[in-house]
């Protein structure tokens, strides 16, 4: 167990440190920095200074280390747009998009959990196809257009949502609902093909020669074993899920870090683009750590891997 | 009725090539603007022959623009897939065939790729460089080989230890020749289906990141485009939404069912 879970952060940290040096170099892909600081009606004496003010002109590796070091210490610099620390703006706006992250996860898991079960206990019928149907097509549906129908349908039409903003907790119905669509479908099949393989193995048929109820044997031991591997994708579909959250924030125009990262990459800001690209590296990466360290803990089998 | 849904499938998807490649010689100029007939509806809301499926907010014939959308969308989803699975291919090829310390680069490099956030990164990458249509095939090549690699790597694995493998290996083959002649024919077969589900994933991601206003550069009709300029008007005018969401909706559906009746018929035999 130690064994795996040491190689397990070694990995973890070594994909650490790659995501800073490319959050790094993503900002500098497009050429100078100081250009777009400067803005295009700059003169060049304008854009010399402020290569030198923001240090701009120093060799790349220093400048790099110059920023690891600093964004170690919880400094990421300050927003060109905002004129203000980055670390405040995500600070304000992480717990939103943790917010609508946490429900997006609750809201697919809740859909997708019994809609598997009732597909894995009907093998092979006609509910089953149906439901499996239903994914199929959810599976195509663009999510960014299926925001704009909800915000059309629920929204204006029937009034009974808002279409945008965040003024209550109303304000994250229709946005956690859609960022959760797209993991449904994948989470609705593993639990389906979980479950039946549960209940084809021997302790179900022990339990059912015991005479346990039908019940007690799909709820309490059946469903248990087939939803652990679940649990443990669904950390994985989280960290999807806050990255796919640029879009839905942006639609539902929700203050989250994702709207707040499509702002900073439209007008430039990189120091804000580099930022919250890291942080959600970093959440997925410790999500994807968390996720594996859930499955050795449930399926000693994967310990000695 | 799963064969027919692979039917369906194929189709749709069938239509859909055939729309691209002859299609916009039968309908009008997606370009052509006429500030007059702005924001037509189309044919079933009271609109007229002229245009079946309306205008939009600049007059342009939406039929034309839907007809030349496809042809962009399948541009792009294929030759997205195809550069993303010759990144991917090789990569998972190449990990599982050699295993040891060759296996845990490739793994450590798909590791790192799937910690990126996808669209935030794709869109810095498109804005930094600048939007056109070969930089939205790269930048979604480039990030979207991660599924390839996956399952080249896997099925690799399970191919190494087969019998016909250590024949060649035994003949004096060298490793370049089994994997080109006797590994990547054996897993081809599960990497057409990857490749089905790839080429959807990227029609879905251009459209999103047309949305956004950093993908196919406008006045090129992309459906993600045309559904962010029907965004001002979709809560007199719905329709202008709705045509090109649909349209994207069952290209990718047509897609993913063209995909399980694939898999179907291989796991068939």
């Amino acid at each position: 167990m130690s064994r795996f879970l040491l190689r397990r952060a070694v990995l973890a940290a070594l994909v650490c440190l790659t995501v800073l040096i490319m959050s790094f170099a993503l900002t500098r892909i497009a050429g100078d920095p100081a250009m777009a600081v400067a803005g295009p009606q700059a003169t060049a004496e304008d854009v010399a200074l402020i290569r030198t003010a923001y240090g701009l002109d120093r060799p790349l590796p220093i400048q790099f280390f110059d920023w690891a070091s600093a964004v170690l210490h919880g400094d990421f610099g300050r927003s060109y747009l905002f004129r203000a620390p980055v670390a405040e703006l995500v600070r304000a706006r992480l717990p939103v998009t943790l917010t609508l992250g946490a429900l997006g996860i609750a809201c697919a898991l809740l859909i997708a959990l019994p809609i598997g079960v009732i597909a894995a206990l009907n093998e092979g019928r006609l509910l089953d196809r149906l439901l499996m149907g239903v994914a199929l097509l959810g599976q195509a549906v663009p999510s960014f257009w299926l925001a704009l129908l909800l915000i059309i349908g629920v929204g204006l039409r029937l009034q009974w949502l808002p279409i945008g903003g965040l003024d209550d907790w109303t304000g994250y119905i229709l946005p956690a609902f859609v960022l959760s669509f797209s993991a449904i479908p994948a989470l609705m099949r593993l639990t389906r093909s979980g479950m039946i393989e549960a209940l084809r193995a021997d302790y179900i048929r022990t339990a059912r020669a015991s005479g346990l109820s039908p019940w007690s044997i799909v709820l309490r031991h059946a469903a248990r074993n087939a939803a652990m591997p679940v649990v443990a994708i669904a950390a994985v579909q989280l960290g999807f899920m806050l990255g796919g959250s640029i879009v839905v924030e942006s639609v539902f125009a929700l203050p989250g870090l994702g709207a707040l990262a499509y702002e900073s990459v439209t007008k430039n800001d990189f120091p804000v683009v580099q930022a919250v690209v890291l942080i959600l590296a970093l959440l997925y990466i410790g999500l994807t750590l968390l996720a594996d360290l859930l499955n050795a803990v449930l399926d000693p089998r994967l310990r000695r891997a | 009725m799963r064969r027919l849904a692979g039917w369906l499938g194929a189709v749709i998807v069938g239509g859909a090539l055939l729309a691209a490649l002859i299609g916009p010689s039968f309908v009008q100029d997606p370009f052509a603007q006429d500030i007059m007939q702005r924001l037509h509806p189309p044919l079933w809301l009271g609109g007229d022959r002229a245009h079946w499926l309306g205008t939009d907010a600049l007059g342009r014939d939406y039929l034309a623009r839907l007809v030349y959308g496809t042809r962009i969308s399948l541009l792009i989803g294929v030759a997205a897939a195809s550069t993303s699975g010759l990144i991917g291919v090789t990569l998972g090829v190449v990990g599982g065939y050699f295993g040891g310390w060759v296996d845990d680069a490739v793994l450590f490099v798909i590791t790192c790729r799937l910690s990126l956030p996808f669209i935030l990164v794709a869109l810095a990458v498109v804005s930094a460089v600048g939007s056109s249509l070969g930089v939205v095939v790269l930048t979604l090549g480039l990030l979207l080989w991660d599924r390839f690699a996956v399952v080249a790597r896997v099925t690799t694995m399970q191919i190494r230890t087969l019998d016909y493998i250590a024949a060649a290996r035994a003949a004096g083959a060298s490793s370049g020749y089994i994997l080109l002649r006797e590994v990547l024919p054996n897993v081809a077969p599960y990497l057409a289906v990857v490749l089905t589900l790839e080429v959807a994933l990227a029609i879905l991601l251009e459209a999103v990141l047309s949305f956004l206003g950093l993908g196919v550069p406008p006045p090129l009709p992309s459906w993600g485009l045309m559904i962010a300029e029907g965004h001002d008007y979709m809560f007199f005018e719905p329709w202008v939404i709705t045509i090109p969401g649909v349209a994207l909706f069952t290209l990718v559906l047509g897609i993913n069912l063209l995909g399980d009746g694939v898999q179907d018929w291989l796991r068939r035999g």
